[in-house]
């Protein structure tokens, strides 16, 4: 039966992570150049477009449907049989269950972007969201949380360590390097042109991540409150270390770098959430911050231009999170299962499986995927319209417009002056 | 003493300062400007407003220079501004009367000699 109070906190926790969206694109379009921060922007609204037509035909029903260890059938398609009835296994409506499912794949379809922008043309990138959504995002989601093989197996991912965080990050991987880097890579400083923008954008990211984390149990309910109070812990702890991180290597504590801290430590606490106690979370902060921050400080020092640095923000903090789960999960917490240091060393195994598969699929597909679309249609703008900027290029608009010295048109195409002395 | 005055892309600035640089030309200012030339309007669409956009941002450096230096610096403005494109910009090099330095209080051809060290 539903539920009203779980339907009522899910159907908050479904807005909480819609904005997510259009925080991660304020947040990546600070991090751009000026001339790049509407495209940068449009790519992570294209996802809430594109990912969410997609998931309503066919991506829900690929993630979530029965169908084999893989992938879901097409039972649910056109969210045929997604109705009021609470979803088996729930207590909120089958429909709420899509709605909120779907947030999930549009963020992290907008994730991606991250690792294009600047240089990947808007075309090919709306084609590349369609069919990531369902080749990528839905068959993750379904092996973890719609009944798929890594479920059966048993491995524990609370809120989507595996399909966004490592899925978005290792297919960022592979997209950087079909796209190829930008033409002044490596040649010239390309620098974040609004840290305020950064700043805002992933304060606006750790509030949706209460709906992300908090709604993940499907109720309000004890695990709720658990994940909900450890999306607060988790992040503080990692800004800490952060803080510290960055002192002991250049004597200041960078604000781009708080930024990162946030998202670093929202995604290491994603898949544990609901698992691990809140002394283990601070934990998890502390530890996640580590291998993240070497990552971002190797990454530029190569000629892979992953521009955002998905890969180290989601792809490694997201593994953190997974492993860590196998290492501190508590039955007296969570009620599910115990980690290797509560007596269950079996359950780190379960983890490492899908450390070890979901890397290698995202990346293989998003590979694929990248490389067909790249036989039809162009991938990346050519080098004058990168110096030009996107902005302009692709959209024929600009962030910062002034409107000096600009001729209004009229309707057929003449100047308004023209057109009145013709 | 001459004053070399360069509007040029702003795309190409880090080019002209690369070039101005490996010219060892030092004493540079530059700031952002908008202007005109011959350049193609381009068209933006805002909502339901179509405007063409007549003033293109650009670039202006200005640079003091001695006597011998006034060809190595437009050859360096040149190189680096140049696309080919309409719109490329342009160099003007207008006369000095004075210069000074306010630090040492040097004038003229010293005032826009580079310190050697």
């Amino acid at each position: 039966v539903t539920d009203t109070g779980d339907t009522a906190w899910v159907l908050i926790a479904t807005a909480l992570v819609i904005l997510m969206t259009p925080a991660l694109g304020l947040f990546y379009a600070g991090l751009v150049r000026s001339k790049n921060t509407l495209n940068t922007f449009m790519m992570c609204l294209a996802a809430l477009a594109v990912a969410t037509v997609m998931w309503a035909a066919v991506g829900y029903s690929f993630a979530f449907d029965e169908g084999n260890g893989f992938i879901g059938g097409f039972g649910h398609a056109f969210l045929n049989d997604v109705a009021l009835e609470p979803r088996e296994g729930t207590t909120i409506p089958h429909l709420l269950f899509m709605a909120f499912q779907a947030s999930f794949c549009i963020v992290t379809v907008a994730l991606i972007s991250g690792a294009v922008v600047e240089r990947m043309r808007f075309a090919p990138f709306l084609v590349f969201a369609a069919l990531w959504s369902v080749l990528v995002y839905a068959v993750l989601a379904h092996w973890v949380f719609g009944g798929g093989w890594l479920q059966e197996a048993g491995t524990l991912d609370f809120a989507g360590g595996v399909p966004v965080e490592m899925g978005s990050g290792f297919s960022a991987l592979a997209a950087a390097l079909v796209v190829g880097a930008r033409k002044d890579y490596g040649r010239q400083a390309l620098l974040p042109h609004n840290a305020v923008y950064v700043l805002l954008g992933a304060g606006l990211l750790w509030f949706g991540w209460f709906g992300f984390n908090g709604g993940s149990g499907l109720s309000a309910g004890d695990s709720s409150v658990l994940a909900f109070t450890n999306t607060l812990l988790t992040p503080a702890a990692t800004l800490v270390v952060w803080f510290g991180l960055d002192l002991m290597r250049g004597r200041q504590v960078t604000a781009i770098g708080a930024a990162t801290a946030i998202i670093v430590g929202c995604v290491g606490i994603t898949p544990a959430a609901g698992f691990i106690s809140p002394g283990w979370a601070l934990a998890l902060g502390a530890i996640a911050a580590l291998p993240s921050y070497a990552v971002i400080v190797w990454r530029p020092r190569t000629r892979v231009d992953e521009t955002l640095d998905v890969l180290a923000a989601h792809g490694v903090a997201g593994l953190t999170g997974i492993l860590f789960i196998g290492l501190f999960a508590q039955s007296s917490w969570n009620g599910v299962a115990d980690g290797l240091f509560y007596g269950d060393a079996g359950q780190l195994a379960k983890q490492a499986l899908a450390v070890a598969v979901t890397p290698a699929y995202a990346f293989a597909a998003t590979f694929v995927i990248l490389r067909a679309i790249g036989l039809v249609m162009p991938l990346r703008a050519t080098e004058h319209e990168e110096s030009l900027g996107m902005d302009i290029v692709q959209h024929g608009e600009e962030a910062y417009v002034t409107g000096e010295g600009a001729l209004l048109m009229a309707p057929d195409g003449l100047p308004e002056d023209e057109r009145v002395a013709s | 003493l001459k004053l070399v005055i360069a509007i040029v892309r702003p795309e190409k600035a880090n080019d002209v300062l690369e070039a101005l640089y490996r010219a060892e030309i030092r004493g540079v200012s530059m700031s952002r400007v908008q202007g005109h030339g011959g350049e193609l309007e381009r068209v933006e669409t805002y909502r339901g407003t179509t405007v063409k956009m007549g003033l293109s941002e650009k670039v202006r450096f200005e640079i003091a220079v001695s006597e011998e230096f006034v060809q190595t610096t437009i050859d360096a403005l040149c190189e680096g501004a140049r696309t080919g494109e309409v719109g490329d910009g342009k160099v003007f090099v207008v006369g000095l009367e004075r210069a000074v330095r306010i630090r040492t209080g040097e004038t003229d051809q010293s005032a826009v000699t580079p310190v050697s060290k």
